[in-house]
């Protein structure tokens, strides 16, 4: 058995460098598109201010770069440091759409980076839109490649298990590729980065505004953030629903929890608008819903039911029971002694093995499970209730706020009175920390919904840790948060001095602190 | 498939060099050169040159490494998972020190203050020298063998600690990937600098291939008086890889065994001293073409040398041979490395046309000039 603790670190450190890793990433995916418009904008109008904001914005999004290119390293080495079985277990899979990420987009945006701060004179304009929308396109296809990856770990497909191997091995490439849940998260993912982007821009524009500086390249900055965030916003909306019909089919279990819902109702079923999830008691108190909401959003229909917890850790057990057996047929397997009446009987419950291996928490021979510990195991494939029912319900809060702003922030500007309305802009201003909060809360809702598994329904996450000592947890843990806290001053710093400075820190003569002192 | 999985293994030993090379050759001249640079620069503006020449291409030059690390998620992910969780302390560090080489280059001088600016050279150089370093030293443990071994389930359990890697053959090689790296730094900065710096750095690049020279050959040395070495005796092949199935002898002197039957492979570490040779002889005269062509041939025949003596093997096991991890059984199953294989095939030549695209954009010498003139915009 692997020890509890080395189990929690281990979590606790992906948790924290991936939520670390995704303060940056957003801002970037974002960013970059928002530099593309802008550059575009001025390779066809030939207006230095374009090329102005592109500079400025584009020097702020160097500094978050930095920190995103800093800490994503850490993450693509993580799965062998710290979750060395998982990365046996499933590297034939999943370790196919790192690689490719790297090929195809990570080196494409960062070779293009470099050119994109050193190329202005080298380069003509085309040339150098070109080069900014390849870092652009680099960054968000990288996202797409992890969403495969990620995607893969929620709802696993086109695998198979190979007991020679002891492994999970790839049996179909394109069912991976196009693996349903990938390209709802990915469109999601890569959409709540364009908001990110644009609240960014659309926030720090506004308290230009606000403080009457530098009013021309505010207010184009504000209008080109306010379009493109309310057309991304839509789209997160619009995909996280998707989601949750995606949900509906392939993670039961992560619905219900995000949804409370203990036992199956009628259909069609009700979204519950508020509640206290009470775990132990296995219920939700104090619940208002909404009739008929989460059976449209889940099924697309109001005669099918959406199951609760309750009715799914029955099925669940019924899963751990044959795991175990397929565990024990297994072994004879391994060691020679399996009669072909044994590989036929393995080879109809195979699909079960994870469900065993969930045994592996409580005991160290899952084909010897008592009772008690198979029922253990059942209960424990409910992921923590309250975490994801309140994570979730506060990423859509903050969805629908930034729905609100971007959709006004379009509407003044479109009538050309943006400037005027001094509530939209401190709105826009003080909603700027919004899109990070909703994608971490999201990123939790997401993972933490998954629990106990690691790849859903086939390796749990207790077993998929590196056999370390919790002393070289301690070290690494601690030299991440020492490391991270240091640079997430020194980042935070850096870019509030040039927020501060503004466009004056391109040095042109054109703009507030530099007339000012002329 | 196009190819047969025997076939496909040989083909990823031989891809997962040509990244581990790329690596070496591109993201290894920026680590000698940070590494040179706290001691070549001087003045502020001196450095910043140095870091200049650096700032358009650190960031793709570091994509060779993470590709590195994913190429070895998906066609060796045994080697992956054993190797990073069995070396966790010293890939840490060398996380560490590259995690603070992105601020050493975009926010050093986004501040004009001298301490700030130090403070971060220094960083730089020890994100530089660090990862240098101990990937020398990795290299050498796996000449010892490291102490692992797989379980029944093939969970992988390491049974050592950071100290014992330093072994005197461990830190040898630690100096030769050191010496190494910044001899091609050098020579990089030769090529790209000019006046004072580009002197200061033609004697470093010198002072650096004498210290390769001898730390390699002594590292040759010390294997030629006869290091033990694994062979394989037997090794079962089928569609499935077993890493435990294969027998697996210790003989003394065996990591020269492929020199003795293919003697044509001796080119590696004849390619190796001839290169840092050529430097210690070419550095300084023309433009500084040749001097980085040398130190190059240098970085590869090194590089192919620890690949070849060590072939088949990629991770030997010290406490259970049986466990070591091999070309022919630490793989992924046929069909993935027949897919990532057409990946490679395609992206690879695209990455190599618009790197060298990007080089020949951002070529010529930065001069001091020049960093003066554009204090606001550049690095």
């Amino acid at each position: 058995m692997v020890d509890a603790a080395v189990v929690d670190l281990s979590r606790l450190q992906f948790a924290l460098t991936a939520l670390y890793h995704f303060l940056f990433v957003p801002l970037t995916l974002g960013l970059s598109f928002i530099l593309v418009i802008m550059e575009t904008v001025y390779v066809m109008t030939g207006k230095p201010i374009y090329k102005d904001m592109t500079r400025f914005w584009g020097k702020l999004f160097g500094i978050n770069f930095a920190m995103g290119v800093a800490t994503g390293i850490t993450l693509e080495f993580q799965f062998g440091t710290n979750w060395s079985y998982y990365a046996h277990y499933v590297g034939d899979i999943f370790g196919a759409p790192l690689a490719i990420e790297g090929l195809m987009a990570f080196f494409l945006e960062s070779t293009f980076i470099g050119l994109f701060f050193f190329g202005w004179d080298r380069l003509s304009r085309v040339q150098h839109l070109l080069v900014t929308f390849l870092v652009a396109l680099g960054s968000s296809l990288s996202a797409l490649w992890i969403l495969i990856a990620n995607a893969w770990m929620q709802n696993p497909m086109g695998a198979e298990f190979n007991p020679e191997t002891m492994r999970m091995e790839l049996a179909s490439f394109s069912d991976v590729l196009f693996n349903p849940v990938a390209q709802v998260k990915f469109v999601h993912t890569a959409a709540a980065g364009y908001v990110t982007g644009a609240m960014f821009v659309l926030g720090v524009s506004a308290w230009y505004m606000l403080k009457g500086r530098d009013l021309n390249f505010a207010r184009r900055s504000f209008a080109v953030a306010a379009g493109f965030g309310l057309a991304a916003v839509l789209s997160v909306i619009t995909l996280g629903d998707e989601s949750g019909y995606e949900l509906g089919e392939v993670q039961q279990m992560k619905l219900a929890s995000i949804e409370s819902e203990w036992q199956t109702h009628e259909p069609p079923a009700s979204f519950k608008l508020f509640g206290i999830p009470d775990m132990q008691g296995r219920e939700t108190d104090y619940a208002v819903e909404i009739p008929w909401v989460m059976g449209l959003i889940a099924t697309r229909s109001v005669d099918e039911p959406v199951y609760g917890i309750k009715h799914l850790v029955q099925a669940n057990r019924e899963r751990i029971v044959k795991g175990a057996r397929a565990y024990g047929l297994l072994q004879k397997m391994r060691a020679g002694e399996a009669s072909i009446a044994d590989r036929v009987a393995f080879n109809e419950i195979k699909d079960n093995l994870g469900y065993g291996l969930l045994l592996k928490r409580y005991t160290d021979q899952p084909s010897a499970a008592t009772p008690a510990q198979i029922e253990q195991a059942a209960l424990a494939t409910v992921p923590n209730v309250p975490v994801v029912f309140w994570t979730f319900r506060l990423m859509v809060l903050a969805g629908f706020i930034m729905l609100f702003i971007f959709a006004a922030a379009v509407y003044f500007c479109a009538k050309r009175t943006a400037g005027d309305k001094r509530w939209l802009l401190k709105m826009a201003l003080w909603a700027i920390p919004l899109p990070w909060l909703a994608a971490e809360l999201g990123w939790i809702t997401a993972e933490m919904g998954r629990q106990p598994w690691a790849i859903g329904g086939i390796l749990p996450t207790g077993l998929a840790v590196s056999s370390h000592s919790v002393g070289d947890l301690i070290f690494s843990l601690g030299g991440f948060v020492l490391f991270y806290s240091a640079l997430a001053v020194v980042e935070v710093w850096l870019m509030l001095k040039y927020i501060r400075k503004g466009p004056s820190s391109l040095g042109t003569g054109r703009y507030h602190f530099e007339q000012a002192a002329a | 498939m196009l190819f047969d999985y025997t076939t496909l293994q040989l083909i990823w030993w031989g891809l997962v060099a040509v990244l581990l090379i790329g690596f070496a050759l591109t993201d290894g001249f920026d680590m000698g050169a940070g590494m040179l640079m706290p001691f070549l620069g001087r003045t502020d503006t001196e450095r910043r040159v140095i870091v200049n020449v650096l700032g358009p291409h650190w960031d793709g030059n570091q994509v060779w490494f993470i590709l590195a690390g994913g190429a070895l998620f998906a066609a060796w992910p045994m080697v992956y998972a054993a190797a990073f969780s069995g070396l966790y302390i010293p890939l840490l560090l060398v996380l560490f020190g590259l995690i603070l080489r992105p601020g050493g280059f975009e926010y050093r001088s986004k501040v004009d203050d001298g301490r700030w600016r130090s403070s971060w050279d220094w960083l730089l150089f020890a994100g530089s020298a660090v990862p240098a370093l101990l990937f020398g030293v990795a290299i050498g443990n796996l000449f010892l063998g490291l102490p692992f071994r797989l379980d029944a389930d093939l969970r992988s359990f390491y049974e050592g600690g950071f100290f014992a890697l330093l072994h005197p053959f461990a830190l040898l090689a630690g100096v030769t990937s050191v010496a190494l790296l910044a001899m091609h730094g050098g020579t990089y900065l030769q090529l790209r600098t000019e006046g004072v710096l580009r002197e200061r750095a033609t004697r470093a690049a010198r002072w650096m291939a004498l210290v390769m020279v001898l730390a390699f050959g002594a590292a040759g040395l010390w294997l030629a008086a006869g290091m033990e070495g694994l062979r394989i005796i037997a090794m079962p092949r089928g569609e499935s890889v077993q890493p435990l199935a294969k027998s697996v002898a210790i003989v003394d002197g065996a990591w020269l065994d492929n020199y003795r039957q293919a003697p044509l492979t001796l080119l590696a570490p004849v390619a190796g001293f001839a290169g840092a040779l050529g430097v210690l002889l070419l550095s300084g005269r023309g433009r500084g073409v040749l001097p980085f062509a040398a130190s190059t041939v240098a970085v590869v025949g090194v590089l192919l040398t620890a690949g070849v003596s060590l072939f088949p093997f990629i991770m030997p096991s010290s406490i259970d041979p049986v466990s070591s991890l091999t070309v022919w059984d630490a793989t992924s199953s046929h069909r993935t490395l027949s897919i990532m294989l057409w990946a490679a095939v395609i992206f690879v030549p695209i990455i190599l046309l618009y790197t060298s695209w990007a080089f020949r954009v951002m070529r010529g010498r930065v001069t001091e000039a020049h960093v003066e003139e554009n204090s606001g915009s550049l690095y």
